[in-house]
């Protein structure tokens, strides 16, 4: 499994050299061993993945398969499938099963992939660590690599660890799932930085795409105005097949772009030489671990050394960030959790006496503490006599941080080089020091900039930390520039050779 | 196209009976995490304030004739028409929109506002807007934006509502409507101005079973498209508000952008009210919600009229306030959750995109990614629509018909009817009003039919009046003609005339035999006449039309009795 990936699995699928039944077969084993990991929180029977692997078997046998046939996908738990629970990983929708599909799960399903499960995910995708979920938090895959006190511990439900590592957030249930080999690839969703950021933590490409590229419709919102459907898979030639199968106009989401998305392979001679990164000085934080800026310089070495052009940038308005963040997000949430009542569906307690008691009742018990904080704050927030003063305010830098990106691509930079996230893996009990709030502006950091303005960004693993875990930088450019942003992120990935994670030991227990 | 319509791609909710609450209050209180503000108000108050007192007062106390004297108070009214849209689909889904089916039938996923559902704008929807606000001369804002007004009520499922309040479609313009007393036969035109026209979400239904203690929320209507229209406070009492809602109706109606049926609820009119005393400034407003009939919108008004004049003299003050009409004692009643404690906390939507109009396809460019709605000049037809204001004149000044009278045909969609009548079939212009404003719109009411579905033809109806002008027949008879005609369609006038024995007595003899019998049956009244009481003329008229069944001309049979008396 370790090195079975999108690609190399559609290769020897249509040779026949792999079953598509086998491969489900594979990847379901792996789910089986590696549960105590917790990412995944609803699994598909196998007997529906038998019957949908024998339809893919069926295209391969008559040589008319489709972009995914045959291939395990798995998706967070904030895209609804019809009859199948969708949680969000909260008390008020553990009762909840969709009536309907949304366009990404439908898309990967008419491609031909087959649904593997739903995976784990901080609640309603708040949070960077995979933590706060009703389900409880999840393990990295990589703690399994380690040399660690709890290593062996992981492997025994009996015990619990002393301490692990996290794999980030709120997608970190997508990211275990592929990097333990339970799915080949997976979707999350990113809002601020969560795809990219438990893809950096699980050694995996995390791929956040031009906000308008990918359908929101089904993907249980967060905040509208920056949720994006994230794409996490092992290698960068494995997003591009993944983001070629979903991209597009969709007529039930207002905001996907008209123009006919161009399918496009990566460039395999993609003329680095030609190439002008941006290297944005207030990424430069305190905080960044001395082995992320080490590699951040390394890479931009070796991209000089092959002939790219490397210049230090500037984007003032990138400090404003996270507060920016803080404030749309909450008043989006405000608005969006509006919905969550208890009259048509999810969670619905307290007395029927009255409808405020009644909803005050859902509410409390439905929602975990964040979820709730952020909806006080976003109401707060978009009180008539503070619309101006945050909500307004927060928009116009927003437009700031975006036009600082506008000045950067316009000045003849093509792309930008940066960390995705300060350190490796953080451990679990430092993480929990903190307030979801406390660590939710750390771990986002250096990913926000791109949900403000909209422009696609890739997270890929270089290298890895002294400790053995994955160490990730952010690629990101203009809009709708996924092209030649994965053919660059391919050029590096292919430079690094940055071995995945190897769990393949399991299966010879 | 961004503003396409969904068509089959979406999937409905079909419950089979309304969604069961137990005992819900109705209420518009915020849950408790909802942290509520003190101050309130939407953009309408503030647009009321831009006018001067001294603006209003030139149109205030116009209505003096016909209604009683408010003790020197002026009273200030402005409306919010709430107009559903006529559209086989939703504002933002595809669900249907058809009155009076069985609850949350008409329900898609987006109107119950399940997670993950977006609203796509129905394009039907802004064309009837833009339509309507051409048509009442407002201008179109080429740029639109919608927002989420927020609060919690059981039957709006999201806890907002998608309006334009803040970004309206379209600004300005003015209605002129002819004034309509209800107590005394004055009509005059009058002139008001709107404000806005705004697209937004209509609400579901809550049902209170009190009995039970249980309430039933329907979704059906949840989502339907509305056109608000927001008047400036330009009306003066019940009847000019109610008389220009009449028209504003009509106008809808005419371009079938509303069915305007106020019964079903496609219509319902919000009235701020206010009063002062000359020269002062403007009082403190309340607001009476949801009034659904011309009748409760005058009635209401001016109720709630006389009461803040009664708290004001009684040394009382007006609170801004939220109220509603009980329509069977007649009194407005203050809400339980007054206005003011709301604020909406308005948002952007964040999943549509602004709204641009084009007027046609030429000016949309090739790379747009907002949402758009051209407007296709010709084809749609709606050019080429006479408005009733446009009827009524055409009426007066083309063929004398005076404003009284024009007021009711239009109102009754005779326009049109009348015009070829008249110029196709030689009518008498006084004679097709006498018959149309009377007779055959109480025909038509009895046979429970609008105009375009009359059972008599024009032709027959050309030749009745044709008779009518000519004194052949007296209009006592014309319903018994014209209800013949509908039943045995195939008959001439003059067949059931004959037959019913309606023919006008045209013969002298005949009429001075009545009045000889009269005048012998009466020699006090007609000793009296002789002693000067001309008025007697009258009493016999009247005794000698009874003896000839209404069937002669009242002032023929007068001369002649009047010829006959003068003998004696």
């Amino acid at each position: 499994m370790k090195s079975m990936t999108v690609k190399k699995a559609l290769g020897l699928l249509r040779k026949h050299d792999i079953s598509p039944i086998e491969l489900v077969d594979m990847c379901h084993r792996r789910l089986k061993e590696t549960t105590n990991l917790n990412y995944m929180v609803h699994n598909i029977p196998s007997q529906l993945l038998h019957k949908h692997a024998r339809i893919a078997e069926q295209s391969y046998v008559k040589g008319s398969s489709k972009a995914l046939d045959g291939i395990p996908v798995a998706f967070k738990d904030n895209f609804c499938m019809r009859n199948i629970p969708t949680t969000c990983a909260s008390r008020m929708l553990l009762n909840y099963k969709p009536p309907y599909t949304a366009t990404m799960v439908e898309k990967v399903a008419q491609a031909g992939g087959i649904i593997v499960g739903k995976t784990n995910m901080d609640e309603f995708a708040m949070g960077s660590g995979s933590v706060d979920s009703c389900y409880g938090p999840v393990v990295n895959p990589w703690n399994f690599a380690l040399n660690l006190q709890g290593q062996e511990s992981i492997l025994d439900e009996e015990s619990s660890l002393s301490d692990w590592f996290i794999s980030g957030g709120s997608s970190g249930g997508s990211a275990a799932a592929v990097a333990a080999g339970a799915c080949l690839a997976a979707f999350g969703s990113d809002t601020g930085g969560s795809t990219r950021n438990p893809a950096s933590y699980c050694g995996l490409v995390g791929l956040k795409a031009t906000y308008g590229l990918l359908s929101r419709h089904g993907m249980i919102p967060l905040v509208n105005s920056m949720d994006v459907p994230g794409i996490v898979t092992k290698t960068v030639e494995d997003s591009a097949i993944l983001l070629n199968a979903v991209a597009g106009h969709d007529v039930r989401d207002s905001t996907t772009v008209q123009e006919k998305y161009a399918p496009f392979e990566i460039d395999d001679t993609f003329d680095v030489s030609k190439v002008y990164v941006g290297i944005p000085r207030e990424f430069h934080t305190p905080g960044l671990s001395p082995e992320v800026l080490k590699l951040w310089k390394a890479t931009a070495d070796a991209l000089e050394q092959a002939g790219a052009k490397v210049a230090e940038v500037s984007m003032p308005h990138a400090k404003h960030c996270l507060n920016c963040y803080h404030v749309l997000c909450c008043c989006e949430v405000a608005s969006n959790f509006s919905r969550y009542t208890g009259i048509e569906f999810g969670l619905r307690c307290g007395s029927e006496e009255s409808t405020e008691d009644l909803y005050a009742e859902s509410r409390h018990h439905g929602f975990n503490d964040v979820v709730r904080g952020r909806i006080l704050a976003g109401n707060f927030f978009l009180l008539r006599r503070n619309f101006d003063r945050f909500f307004l305010k927060a928009q116009r830098i927003r437009r700031l941080i975006s036009n600082d990106f506008k000045a950067v691509f316009s000045s003849g930079i093509h792309f930008l080089l940066t960390p995705t996230t300060l350190t490796d893996a953080p451990s679990f009990s430092w993480f929990s020091q903190k307030d979801n709030r406390t660590r939710s502006a750390e771990q986002d950091i250096f990913t926000t900039a791109a949900n403000m303005a909209g422009t696609p960004a890739v997270s890929l693993p270089l290298s890895n930390s002294q400790r053995g875990l994955p160490l990730s930088l952010q690629l990101m450019g203009p809009h709708f520039s996924e092209s030649r942003l994965l053919s660059l992120a391919y050029w590096l990935e292919q430079q690094a050779h940055f071995q995945h994670l190897d769990l393949d030991f399991l299966d010879r227990k | 196209m961004a503003a396409s319509t969904i068509k089959n791609a979406e999937l409905f909710l079909n419950l089979a009976s309304p969604l069961r609450l137990k005992h819900i209050r109705s209420s518009l209180s915020n849950s408790k995490y909802i942290s509520v503000c003190s101050v309130c108000g939407s953009i309408h108050q503030r647009n009321f304030s831009k006018y001067s007192s001294a603006k209003l007062n030139q149109r205030v106390n116009i209505d003096k004739g016909g209604k009683p004297s408010h003790k020197g108070w002026h009273s200030i009214i402005g409306l919010e028409i709430h107009a559903q849209i006529k559209s086989a689909s939703k504002l933002f889904s595809g669900a249907g929109t058809q009155f009076g089916m069985s609850p949350n039938t008409q329900v898609s996923l987006f109107d119950a506002a399940f997670p993950g559902t977006l609203p796509v704008l129905n394009q039907k929807c802004v064309q009837a807007a833009v339509r309507t606000a051409q048509a009442l001369g407002c201008h179109i804002n080429q740029v639109s934006k919608f927002d989420r007004k927020h609060y919690f009520y059981a039957d709006m499922p999201a806890g907002y509502q998608i309006t334009q309040q803040r970004h309206p479609l379209a600004v300005g313009g003015s209605l002129t409507y002819v004034f309509q007393c209800s107590t005394t036969s004055r009509v005059e035109r009058r002139s008001a101005r709107l404000l806005q026209i705004q697209l937004e979400q209509d609400s579901g239904k809550s049902l209170h079973d009190l009995e039970n203690g249980i309430s039933l929320i329907d979704l059906n209507r949840a989502g339907v498209g509305l056109m608000e229209i927001v008047t400036a406070p330009d009306f003066t009492s019940g009847d000019d508000a109610a008389s220009f809602v009449k028209d504003l109706r009509d106008i809808l109606v005419t371009l079938g952008t509303c069915d305007g049926r106020m019964a079903e609820g496609s219509m319902r009119v919000d009235a701020n009210v206010s009063v002062h005393r000359p020269g002062d400034p403007l009082g403190t407003r309340t607001e009476v919600k949801n009034l659904n009939s011309t009748k409760n919108i005058r009635l209401a008004i001016d109720n709630e009229i006389e009461r803040q004049i009664e708290v004001l003299e009684n040394g009382g003050i007006i609170e801004n306030e939220t109220r509603s009409f009980d329509a069977e004692d007649g009194q407005t009643i203050a809400m339980r959750d007054k206005e003011k404690l709301l604020d909406y906390r308005f948002l952007p939507e964040p999943n549509l995109p602004p709204l641009v109009i084009h007027l046609d396809d030429s000016t949309v460019p090739s790379e747009s990614s907002s949402l758009f709605v051209t407007l296709r000049r010709n084809g749609s037809g709606y050019d080429n629509f006479c408005l009733p204001e446009q009827q009524r004149l055409m009426l007066e000044t083309k063929y004398g018909v005076p404003l009284i009278h024009s007021v009711v045909l239009v109102r009754h969609g005779l326009f049109d009817l009348y015009e070829k009548l008249v110029s196709n079939h030689n009518c008498d212009t006084r004679a097709t009003t006498a018959i149309l404003k009377t007779s055959y719109i109480s025909f038509l009411d009895d046979q429970r039919v609008d105009a375009t579905e009359s059972p008599v033809t024009i032709q027959q109806l050309a030749q009745l009046i044709h008779i009518f002008q000519r004194g052949e027949i007296s209009s006592s008879s014309l319903s018994i003609v014209l209800n013949e005609l509908s039943v045995s369609s195939q008959l001439s006038c003059q067949t059931i005339i004959e037959e019913k024995g309606l023919w006008m007595v045209s013969s002298n003899e005949v009429i001075l035999a009545a009045i000889d019998e009269v005048l012998t049956k009466n020699p006090q009244n007609v000793k009296s006449y002789k002693k000067g009481k001309v008025n007697q003329l009258k009493v016999f008229t009247t005794k000698v039309m009874k003896i000839l069944e209404g069937k002669a001309s009242a002032s023929h049979i007068q001369s002649l009795i009047k010829d006959k008396l003068d003998k004696y």
